[in-house]
């Protein structure tokens, strides 16, 4: 039941002198801090934070937490997220003592299980990919953008070739441009098709010696599998370039097809997404990256490799590759993260993984079909893991692809993504993955059909039943207001202390 | 078939509701011959009691705490974690909601995040906090990124030394391809020398990227250094450490223009180096210049006070290529854990972890040098950790300690034949602990 004070901010609760976390006295000689610590280095006093008790700051946060939508309360079909359920066992397992506290400069001979379990993920992930070179030091599926955008700059470097533009379809994530954006490329934004695909012709006429890499999401964001892959990554070969594979939907493809096989030249994983690390409410996330052989001494270091020992078995060591990049950020990576994947991988097995696909293909192909006589979906009847409805002919009777998705909200569902891609008008972006059930499929189908049949005005002041109604997000951006800051302290106020 | 739903009977009613006579129909999108057309080479999958035996059987063979009693430092902390802090990261309506888009279903988290920048900029001084970065690496690039959007200088970035070498690598890697060059400051003293620092300086420097207390664990002289780059017209860009706030000057108090900063000590466990917790806290008047994600209060139609992303016209997913940077999500369950361990502590707590941790460390660094004979490599003010010089090499001096049972390092090249490990020493180590470690280490 929702505890009506719960939406107070900690500030608010703080009363002076309370304390939670209180520690030990200094078992050492005591000295005075003066000695040590120039005057000119300290604070006059500790920082301003609020001072609460630990049954408090506990009864705080549990109850926002109830404010919250998660998969593991709610359906949450968001598009291009693969929100699945996050298995309770590697919560354990990640946290176990021999994981969970090792120190990151730890010596190798002190870590050979971390290491060797690192550098099976990395075989696993080369494997599911079929591109060989495997860095897992990206943080996110951004910075694995990043990464392999700067691995393929140093490349052409080291062939003595100016290339400037990263090419992407329309359809392509913000992620993309940003990242080619910040690795120094100039962006070249490519039509897609009325489809939605990969227009073969406005790819031809921007391809050139000065192409460097071109960027695809395969399955792409529409949720359908470019027809035309084979040609595609041959026209950028052929021109000199290389293909970068957004693996942002491996959910549909893994144990079916590979994008090594089919053209890619690199690509990144979402370990959050397709390996079920949990989404932590926006991250931590692991955008390990896969790339082709010649690519392989490029990559970011450390990477984990193993060596035979003359008297049988293995030792595991961290290497930089020869004329690595560097690093893209300290130490070795989201380990917690990958240590997530690692477990789903053992756990599903290669059996298991093309289940996984099958599964989340066919609930998606099922939704597609249980909607699409009220939600149309441009781009056919049937899709990959995920599909984008457009509630375009609802906007004649006054109802947006907003209104549904904030009205979906009372019927105990989290909304899909919305307006995204931009290539569809009122865009509903639809992904329920493998882990959802035929039941819950209905059930979801039969509140958008409840929904489409309500009054227009009714939606607009959906959702009725959240803890709030359509924030003022204009006031927002216009006065920001991105701290809480004490109210002007009245006298009684100021005496009641 | 692990956690699937749908039994052999359902399967066939979905695929005759969808029109497809097998589930391989579903994939007709995929051209044959793109098809892999073979079981993926993978290990076998294992039932829970198995994976469980398997990742405990790698685990022991991993040392961590308690077996070896950890001083090491550079960037990753033994800090302790309060049991509160794992209870709350522990509530599932937290660690598996996504990134809050949808305000009506995430006030939880939006609240949170909202309150993290709070706590933030009181930690800081700042007047503005973002809501995390991915960690305190990648938080330097992006402020040296930013920095080149405020100044409008993007051909200079100077760094000094004594920063994290890993983070200056990281910089080099982020700014190499943008024609933007990494100038490094030598500081063979241990920290910088103001007027070398104000000859690197010039018109077209962006930032000046200090680290307080620095890789070596030593205290800059800020308030000169601050003061040099804003001279120069750049800003000033610290990477300080969170719990030293518990009695150092705060960034604000010594002019900082961007306060960045690894949180792994606000409650982050060490788990061999990530995730962690990027902080980048600045100037109010930068805040359209930032990168990530911001919350902002609003109030709903019902005038109810809320929170939602705001400013989102900075980011990739509306301005893509113009974006302030190419990051998605902040690292938001490592922003609740830092939320919630600074609830935990408020002023007292923190001043607490930080004086036990401050006299902790100069107790240890004196019964080093006083009865191991081990001197500092710096003799400059020092805060949680210090590099000691280590005569007969660093890995001498490591294995020593490591057979004794105490992890030090990481290594320190002072440049030249200087080599020195560096030993950090948090609130949880006893005296017991250090006086064991000054004896292993006593010849």
């Amino acid at each position: 039941m929702r505890n009506l004070q719960s939406t107070q901010l900690l500030f608010e609760c703080s009363q002076p002198g309370r304390r939670a976390a209180v520690f030990p006295a200094a078992d050492v000689p005591p000295q005075a801090i003066d000695e040590w610590i120039p005057c000119e280095h300290r604070a006059a006093s500790p920082p301003p934070l609020p001072e609460l008790t630990e049954p408090e700051v506990v009864r705080h946060f549990v109850n926002l937490s109830t404010l919250n939508m998660s998969v593991d309360t709610h359906f949450y079909p968001l598009g291009s997220c693969t929100m699945k359920y996050n298995p309770k066992r590697h919560e354990r397992l990640a946290g176990l003592h021999g994981i969970v506290d090792l120190h990151p400069s730890q010596p190798e001979a002190d870590v050979q299980g971390m290491l060797e379990l690192l550098y099976t993920m990395q075989e696993m992930l080369a494997e599911i990919a079929g591109l060989p070179g495997v860095s897992l030091q990206p943080a996110a599926g951004a910075q694995g953008e990043l990464t392999a955008l700067l691995v393929a700059a140093a490349w052409f470097r080291s062939r003595g070739e100016t290339r400037t533009k990263v090419l992407f379809p329309d359809s392509a994530h913000g992620t993309n441009p940003a990242s080619a954006a910040v690795a120094g490329f100039d962006c070249v934004q490519l039509k897609s098709t009325p489809r939605g695909f990969v227009d073969l012709a406005d790819l031809k006429t921007h391809l050139g010696s000065d192409t460097a890499v071109f960027m695809v999401t395969n399955p792409n964001t529409l949720g359908q599998f470019e027809p035309n892959m084979t040609e595609i990554a041959q026209m950028v070969h052929d021109v000199g370039g290389l293909v970068y594979i957004d693996g942002a939907n491996m959910n549909a493809i893994t144990g079916v097809a590979r994008p090594g096989d089919f053209g890619g030249d690199m690509q990144h994983f979402n370990v959050h997404k397709t390996f079920t690390g949990p989404h932590g409410a926006g991250g931590p996330g692991a955008g390990p990256i896969a790339v082709r052989s010649f690519l392989t001494e490029f990559l970011p270091g450390p990477i984990v490799t193993r060596r035979e020992r003359p008297t049988g078995g293995f030792t595991w060591h961290l290497t930089t590759p020869a004329r690595s990049i560097g690093r893209v950020r300290s130490f070795f990576g989201n380990v917690g993260i990958l240590v997530r994947g690692y477990c789903y991988l053992r756990t599903l097995g290669a059996a298991g993984l093309l289940a996984m696909s099958q599964n989340a293909v066919l609930n998606a192909n099922y939704l597609l079909a249980r909607l699409q006589d009220v939600l149309p979906v441009p781009q056919g009847d049937r899709c990959m893991h995920e599909f984008v409805a457009s509630a375009k002919g609802l906007k004649e009777r006054g109802v947006s692809a907003m209104d549904i998705a904030k009205r979906l909200l009372d019927f105990g569902f989290h909304a899909p993504t919305v307006y995204f891609p931009l290539v569809v008008a009122e865009a509903m972006m639809i992904e329920p993955t493998e882990t959802e059930s035929k039941e819950t499929l209905d059930a979801f189908s039969d509140a958008i059909h409840a929904i489409l049949a309500e009054d227009a005005a009714f939606l607009h002041d959906a959702p009725h039943a959240a803890p709030i109604c359509r924030p003022d997000e204009v006031r927002a951006a216009r006065y920001p207001i991105l701290k809480w800051t004490a109210p002007p302290a009245s006298p009684e106020t100021a005496h009641a202390h | 078939m692990a956690y699937l739903f749908n039994t052999a009977a359902q399967q066939r009613r979905m695929l005759d509701a969808v029109g497809a006579a097998t589930l391989d129909e579903l994939f007709d999108q995929i051209p044959a011959k793109l098809r892999l057309g073979r079981p993926l080479d993978l290990p076998p999958p294992l039932t829970e009691i198995e994976l469980e035996s398997h990742l405990r059987g790698l685990a022991a063979r991993n040392v961590g705490q308690p077996e070896r009693v950890c001083f090491l430092g550079g960037g990753s902390y033994d800090h302790f974690i309060p049991a509160a802090v794992d209870a709350i990261a522990s509530r599932s309506e937290f660690y598996t909601a996504y990134t809050p888009y949808q305000a009506e279903a995430s006030q939880g988290s939006l609240q949170a995040f909202f309150e993290f920048q709070t706590l933030i900029c009181q930690l800081t001084g700042m007047g503005v906090s973002n809501a995390s970065l991915y960690e305190g690496g990648t938080a330097v690039s992006e402020a040296a990124f930013m920095a080149m959007r405020v100044t409008g200088r993007h051909k200079k970035v100077a760094v000094l030394e004594s920063v994290h070498p890993e983070y200056r690598l990281v910089v080099e890697t982020y700014l190499q391809q943008v024609g933007c060059d990494v100038v490094v400051i030598p500081t063979p003293g241990g920290i910088a020398a103001p007027d070398a620092v104000r000859q690197v300086l010039d018109d077209q420097t962006a930032c000046l990227v200090v680290q307080h207390p620095n890789f070596f664990g030593a205290l800059e002289p800020t308030r000169e250094l601050t003061a040099a780059a804003q001279a120069a017209g750049a800003l000033a860009v610290v990477s300080f450490d969170p719990l030293s706030l518990g009695l150092l000057a705060r960034p604000a108090d010594y002019a900082a223009d961007i306060a960045v900063a690894e949180g792994q000590a606000l409650g982050i466990p060490m788990q061999y180096g990530g995730p962690y917790l990027g902080l980048l806290a600045c100037r109010e008047e930068f805040v359209r210049k930032m990168p990530g994600r911001l919350i902002g209060q609003t109030v709903d139609r019902m005038g109810r006070r809320c929170f939602v992303l705001n400013l989102q016209a900075r980011e990739q997913h509306i301005r893509r290529e113009k974006a302030t940077s190419n990051i998605c999500t902040n690292q938001g369950l490592m922003a609740l854990r830092a939320a919630v361990y600074l609830a935990l502590l408020g002023p007292a707590g923190l001043r607490e972890a930080a004086e036990l941790c401050c006299r902790k460390a100069h107790y240890a660094a004196g019964q080093l040098a006083q009865r191991a004979g081990l001197r500092l490599l710096f003799d400059q003010p020092f805060f949680k950790e210090f590099v000691v010089h280590a005569p007969h090499g660093a890995a001498s001096l490591i294995s020593r300690a490591r057979q004794a049972g105490f992890d030090l390092g990481p290594v320190v090249a002072a440049g030249g034949e200087r080599e020195g490990v560096l030993v950090a020493v948090t609130e949880k180590r006893s005296r017991d602990e250090i006086d064991r470690l000054v004896a292993a280490l006593t010849p």
